[in-house]
């Protein structure tokens, strides 16, 4: 069995997202579609966004192939988006890419990321934070593609 | 793990120890010689560090380290020019490195190049026949002009340092690049080979030792279908030069390359090999300085080989080290080396047999191999497999190991390699099972 700091990394929350996908499989149509690939390990996302008549974010989707990290991460980010808005998308992408830029230390208010938080442990591993953005990277590029 | 105290007893690897023996490193043997390494001597998330990466970087002895920092704090000069004592001295040691670096592979010190590592001496020979194929280097280069015809061969084995630098090299001489793709283990065999290999080809590029499986190539069989159509070949030592005895004279290849770093040596040092005559004849790749004869504001004249592919003002220190690791790796014996990590591979191709859910890549045979294992494991990435094993004290390599091709090919995006040297035991190999042995039950897999 792993220690405690493994044991925080990969969360029940993080496993169970990582096996049972939330917004897996590209839907039709979509504002945007962007591909990121992480070279290093291979890991790969393709992710389309959907908005609403009103601009606001329908939904993500997305498929991809990677470790527990990267398909957790996009996962979570499904169960995020849907109905917020461009600037607060916008807004949760810096938060969440500023809690894995802490090093461990967290940030102060995690509670607008709501269950992504829990990815708060990948930032004391600086190798897998690349990992963890993947999704929001893409999620970001398809908001730019589609303004 | 136990670590050994140098101090009790002398290294077993100190350059002082006598002729090359041939008998198998032990469990015991091994240990003494980690005594030597500085860096393996620490723990790792509460962990005795288990170093198992040497296939991407080994550790450096003291000896090694030392010699870089003696160099350094008493001879330090620029080498091949200047008439003062300290210029001489730097000049005698870095040309005497290369008489003992050249006799470890089997080679004459006229036919070692040093480069910064493997990478460059392979895009050094791509961009020599480069320039040859844009007319430079006379009637002498005609062997190394590439056109519309002409057949690049590599495999699909290759690292990706053995395979971009050639696509390139089609790129600019239009010349076809070919690969020999390899069985369903993975390997390259001499049918496949032999299917590709033709009166078109004029270089056959292929490794020794692979990077993933450890798969041994079949040198000889390759050398003498490239050499039967007049190609030329080169060889990728890098997985080889560090783990069996290498005489390249012997193997009959035209270029090889290998890398310092993955020897004992530092970083920024590898050498590129070429038959005499071959490098007297290609033109250089990198031009400038120490490298010339005659300069006019028109032309210069080159220096023969070496000298003539290293402009500028040389790595001396790392030069210097790596002659001090192969002095310690001559002094533990190579047959030696290969014999103890063949017998530590076994051991790993046997214990990942028993777990459940891991699949070795590579042929499962130990005698067609060295001592590295690459895995997959269902259901759960590489990288959580590395994270989970580094949370162990357990240093493994994830990902493609700059082999996306081979890895495709396979059909896995990344895996887990283990790869072992002359100071891992049994102890290191039983670790490294023990933590993939409980890797799905960790990830809710099994």
């Amino acid at each position: 069995m792993g220690s405690p700091e493994l044991a925080n990394l990969y969360q029940q929350v993080i496993l169970d997202h990582s096996k049972r996908k939330k917004g897996f499989g590209l839907a039709e149509g979509g504002a945007a579609e962007s591909h990121q690939l992480n070279p290093t390990c291979g890991d790969e996302i393709t992710l389309r966004l959907h908005l609403a008549a009103d601009d606001t974010i329908e939904r993500i989707s997305w498929e991809g192939a990677g470790c527990s990290i990267s398909m957790a991460s996009a996962s979570l980010l499904s169960e995020l988006v849907p109905g917020l808005t461009r600037s607060e998308a916008r807004e949760r992408i810096a938060l969440f890419r500023e809690l894995m830029r802490s090093k461990g230390e967290g940030v102060e208010d995690d509670e607008p990321l709501g269950d992504a938080a829990a990815l708060e442990g990948v930032s004391r591993y600086v190798a897998r934070v690349k990992c963890a953005m993947l999704g929001w990277v893409a999620f970001e590029d398809t908001l730019s593609l589609s303004s | 793990m136990t670590i050994h105290d140098s101090s009790e007893t002398p290294p077993a690897g100190t350059p002082t120890t006598g002729a090359p023996r041939a008998d198998i490193l032990g469990d015991e043997e091994a240990l003494r010689l980690r005594g030597d390494f500085p860096a393996l001597h620490q723990s790792v998330n509460g962990h005795p560090l288990v170093y198992l990466d040497s296939g991407a970087t080994s550790q450096k002895p003291s000896v090694v380290l030392d010699a870089e920092r003696r160099y350094l704090e008493t001879t330090n000069a620029a080498v091949h020019r200047g008439a003062h004592s300290l210029a001489a001295a730097a000049t005698e040691l870095y040309e005497d490195a290369r008489v003992t670096v050249a006799d470890f592979v089997g080679a004459r010190d006229d036919e070692i190049v040093w480069t910064s590592n493997a990478t460059e001496g392979l895009n050094l020979i791509a961009y020599a026949f480069s320039n040859a194929s844009a007319g430079r280097g006379g009637e002498a280069a005609e062997r190394f002009r590439l056109g519309a015809g002409d057949e690049i061969v590599i495999t699909e084995a290759e690292h990706h340092s053995n395979l971009v630098p050639w696509q390139e090299l089609a790129f600019r001489t239009g010349a076809t690049l070919r690969f020999v793709p390899v069985d369903d283990e993975g390997v390259i065999t001499a049918e496949a080979a032999a299917a590709v290999i033709g009166e078109r080809t004029r270089l056959v590029a292929f490794t020794h030792v692979s990077n993933v499986t450890g798969a041994i190539s079949p040198v000889a069989d390759l050398v003498r279908m490239a050499h039967a159509v007049g190609a030329l070949v080169v060889l990728d030592a890098c997985q080889s030069a560090p783990h069996l005895p290498l005489d390249l004279d012997a193997l009959d290849v035209d270029f090889a390359v290998f890398s310092g770093h993955k020897m004992l040596a530092p970083t920024g040092i590898g050498a590129l090999y070429g038959r005499r005559e071959l490098l007297n004849t290609m033109p250089p790749f990198l031009t400038g300085g120490s490298m010339i004869t005659t300069v006019t504001m028109e032309k210069s004249e080159y220096l023969p080989a070496p000298q003539r592919f290293e402009a500028g003002t040389q790595r001396v220190s790392q030069v210097i080290a790596l002659a001090e690791a192969v002095r310690y790796l001559r002094a533990v014996g190579m047959d030696g080396i290969a014999a103890h990590e063949r017998s530590l591979g076994e051991r790993l191709l046997a214990g990942l047999a028993d777990i459940r859910g891991v699949r070795v890549l590579g042929p499962l045979d130990a005698d067609r191999r060295t001592g590295l294992a690459a895995i997959d494991v269902e259901g759960v990435h590489a990288h959580d497999v590395g994270q989970y094993l580094d949370d162990r004290g357990i240093a493994a390599r994830v990902g493609h190991h700059c082999a996306q091709p081979l890895h495709r090919r396979l059909g896995v995006t990344a895996s887990t390699r283990a790869s072992t040297y002359l100071y891992n035991t049994t102890a290191d190999v039983d670790a490294f099972l023990e933590g993939v042995a409980g890797v799905r039950s960790f990830f809710g897999e099994a």
